[in-house]
């Protein structure tokens, strides 16, 4: 069937319950029950949480072939805990499992393993880079490849779309009775924003940490009170991967160059008022931007309410700066992201909090601007950020669908040419993030205004913001980088793309 | 005659050898790119930077920026296929590198003449610019800038130079000082531009600007960049400010109406004012609406 976007989605991946994208708002109203999981109660006082090893838990979880197991990407690449969980359902001989994560990397790369031998057959993630996007894009995956924004995983898992029988939570901190928290211990995380509905909606919940701690383990990122059993192990994760130093703020010029456009569009699109919210990417101009952002801040005498999202070092330098009021936090990208996290007015917000479309309201709804990057871009203003233009599953949607669909003000930032290949392109490899939810895309040639906005291109009209249009913008691509030759499900439960 | 009137307040170089540096440098805005075939490109990587240009002036779409090409200097035996492909490809400018006397502008200028008639472009619309490098250079700038009708303007190129003149180079640029007012008195009186030689030391952003104010000051029409960070402080400086713009509109103003009321001396923001004023005004607000900063009539 051919979606709103003029995809062609096969009928076998429109069951239970998929349809193809019928448009961003196509499902707003809409009434569900959300889901229940079973739960197994611990009436009496005596019972302990602790077990000896995670092959204990495990077994103990009840974990059988055809199930499905979750996790959390807090510990980034240092993490340790997918691949020790893996080993020991690997040993274990069960089969057939699908993982649901918020996000896949080279840290889980003993998942190729698991897929190569049947152990895992389904993945769904909001993110999938190194061996295993090769793997999957190989089609050594059993099943489709399912991979939703972050909004879209948590509204999946509340909607009961996914079923998560054992979730895995990594914690830098724990009581024995599963009070965890993402502060603290040897592998300090900031917070563990994803895993609240894991925590929540799994019907049997292992925290698994290297620093128990006596309880009440309070603030709780988890509650004890969804937890079944707790392990103690040497490590979670390797530290020095799991927060890395500050992301060096570029010194390309090309990329401040599009960082200051993109800071001229702020300013100049009618949304820059005293109490405005943003977030950005963690990319390079994504990143430059708050810097030329604190210039007109300071002219205009003009502060930010709260910022969102992937917190970075730029972000918590504004933030201590007094130019940024309230931090909200899903994420801690660096080490001055997770130090901040311990101090007043940051705040750790869940992924249904920051981005589910299916709550009554996520924080990304109230976003005034959002600064994202992109692989790939078309005349749509459709956004591919998953997939390379090799085909191979590269990336992370994270909260780039969410984010555009909520903000005031989407733009995306993107060098026109990579190497030898187009961003801007008449039709992208996969959709990631529908055009109607991008209004504006700021390249090193130029910026093109969706004409959806009307009033952005009013208000950029006696700017020296040099405006193009995405069609003269993919001329000038395919003019020095020359043609290229050439499955989603969007968040609230619509095809989008299939791959490959 | 070479166009002398045209803004160019950053000549960039860029290594003709890097296709990803020359395929789309305009980018970065500046004034003029130079495309480099001499000292940045490897001994044996000539030939391949040579075609590279000819394919970069053919077909990329610089839009408006003006194109120069830096040759192998003439006593080498790379220049005259140099200047065949920088005039093949229609590039608007050659800087020739390490001039000392006229007669070399003159030999260079022939050879650009056989070039425009091989490939059939207008004869004598290739400009050219000549870097001093040496004393003897410097000492003959003015011979050098009147040499040819094709002579844009002279730039300094302080490396040889300072060698030469067994001098250091210091962050005051004290030693550069004789040559930089003998060349721009030679430029101006031979009507032509003076372009300042490269600040090399990319990350110290203050020591630019200082250099940057200095040369402005000294009356030089530009400066020759290394790294396009360079570009936008460079016009921040070289842009008349908004004071500057300011007054040189009052000027202007209050010269045509004393013209009507018949008055020769009057006064502008409290200071004494006569015509000889009007002329540094008038550049103010032409380079103020080059650089399009300056969106009033008065020029």
């Amino acid at each position: 069937m051919i979606n709103k976007i003029g995809r062609d989605i096969p009928d076998e991946y429109l069951k239970n319950g998929v349809e193809p994208f019928q448009g961003i708002y196509y499902r707003d109203g809409y009434q569900y029950k959300k889901a229940a999981p079973t739960v197994r109660a611990y009436v009496k006082p005596d019972g302990n949480k602790l077990v000896d090893s995670i092959h204990d838990a495990v077994v103990k979880s009840g974990l059988k072939d055809g199930m499905t197991i979750s996790f959390h990407h807090h510990l980034r690449d240092g993490d340790y805990v997918v691949n020790m969980v893996m080993k020991e359902i690997h040993k274990l001989g069960i089969k057939d499992l699908t993982v649901c994560a918020t996000s896949l990397g080279k840290a889980h790369n003993y998942l190729v393993t698991c897929i190569e031998d049947g152990t895992v057959t389904g993945i769904s993630t909001s993110g999938i880079r190194d061996e295993i996007g090769e793997v999957v894009s190989e089609g050594k995956l059993k099943h489709p490849a399912v991979i939703r924004s972050h909004g879209g995983r948590a509204r999946a898992i509340e909607d009961g779309t996914v079923k998560i029988d054992v979730a895995f939570i990594g914690a830098s901190t724990s009581d024995a009775y599963g009070n965890a928290s993402g502060k603290g211990g040897k592998s300090d995380t900031g917070v563990l924003a994803y895993a609240d509905g894991d925590a929540k909606y799994a019907d049997k919940v292992v925290v698994i940490t290297d620093t128990l701690v006596d309880g009440p383990n309070f603030p709780a990122s988890i509650e004890g009170v969804d937890v079944d059993y707790v392990v103690k192990v040497d490590s979670i994760g390797d530290p020095e991967k799991i927060a890395t130093g500050a992301l060096r703020l570029t010194k390309d010029t090309r990329e401040l160059n599009m960082a200051k456009e993109v800071a001229k569009c702020i300013y100049y699109s009618g949304y820059f008022k005293d109490g405005f919210s943003f977030q950005t990417g963690a990319g390079g101009p994504s990143l430059a931007t708050t810097t030329f952002l604190k210039q007109y801040m300071e002219k205009d005498h003009i502060k930010c309410g709260w910022a969102m999202g992937g917190v970075t070092e730029p972000i918590v330098d504004l933030f201590k700066a007094g130019y940024v009021n309230e931090i909200l936090d899903d994420q801690s990208f660096d080490l001055a992201a997770v130090a901040s996290a311990h101090t007043q007015n940051h705040f750790e917000i869940s992924a249904s909090q920051y981005a589910n479309p299916f709550n009554k309201g996520a924080f990304v709804n109230q976003l005034s601007f959002v600064i994202l990057g992109a692989l790939e871009i078309d005349t749509g203003f459709n956004v591919n950020v998953v997939q390379g233009s090799n085909g191979i599953l590269r990336g992370a949607p994270g909260g780039h669908p969410d984010t555009a669909a909520g903000a005031s003000v989407s733009i995306i930032v993107a060098p026109l040419i990579r190497s030898r290949m187009p961003t801007v392109r008449d039709k992208v490899t996969s959709v990631t993030t529908p055009g109607e939810s991008i209004d504006i895309v700021v390249t090193d040639y130029g910026v093109a205004v969706n004409p959806r906005r009307k009033d952005l291109l009013a208000a950029f009209k006696d700017t020296n913001i040099p405006l193009k249009t995405i069609e003269e913008l993919r001329d000038l691509a395919y003019q020095y980088a020359g043609k290229a030759k050439a499955s989603r499900i969007y968040r609230p439960g619509r095809c989008l793309s299939r791959i490959p | 005659m070479a166009v002398t009137n045209r803004i160019r307040r950053s000549m960039i170089f860029l290594n003709t050898q890097r296709a990803a540096l020359v395929k789309d440098a305009f980018v970065y805005h500046p004034d003029c790119v130079i495309f480099d075939l001499e000292d940045a490109v490897a001994e044996g990587e000539k030939d391949s930077a040579r075609i590279q240009l000819y394919q970069t002036l053919k077909h990329v779409d610089y839009q408006g920026v003006e194109r120069w090409v830096r040759v192998n200097a003439l006593d080498s035996d790379l220049v005259n296929e140099d200047i065949r492909a920088a005039v093949a490809g229609g590039t608007e400018g050659i800087r020739l590198p390490k001039t000392e006397t006229a007669a070399e502008v003159k030999e260079a200028s022939a050879k650009i003449t056989a070039a425009e008639k091989e490939f059939d472009r207008p004869v004598g619309s290739t400009m050219l610019m000549a870097a001093l490098e040496s004393p003897l250079g410097v000492m003959n700038a003015y011979e050098i800038a009147t040499a040819d009708d094709r002579m844009m303007g002279i730039a300094l190129s302080a490396g040889d130079y300072t060698r030469t003149m067994h001098a250091k180079r210091t962050v005051a640029g004290t030693e550069l000082f004789g040559a930089r007012s003998q060349m721009l008195i030679a430029a101006r009186a031979a009507g032509v531009m003076a372009f300042d030689t490269v600040y090399t030391d990319t990350d110290n952003e203050e020591g630019f600007k200082k250099e940057l104010q200095l040369i402005k000051d000294m009356g030089f029409d530009g400066k020759s960049c290394i790294n396009p960070k360079q570009i936008g402080i460079t016009h921040e400086i070289f842009n008349p400010s908004a004071a500057e713009i300011k007054h040189a509109e009052h000027v202007l103003q209050a010269v045509n109406d004393s013209k009507e009321n018949g008055v020769g001396v009057l006064t502008v923001d409290g200071k004494m004012v006569d015509v000889a004023w009007v002329e540094g005004a008038q550049r103010n607000l032409k380079l103020a609406k080059a650089a399009g900063i300056y969106k009033g009539a008065l020029v």
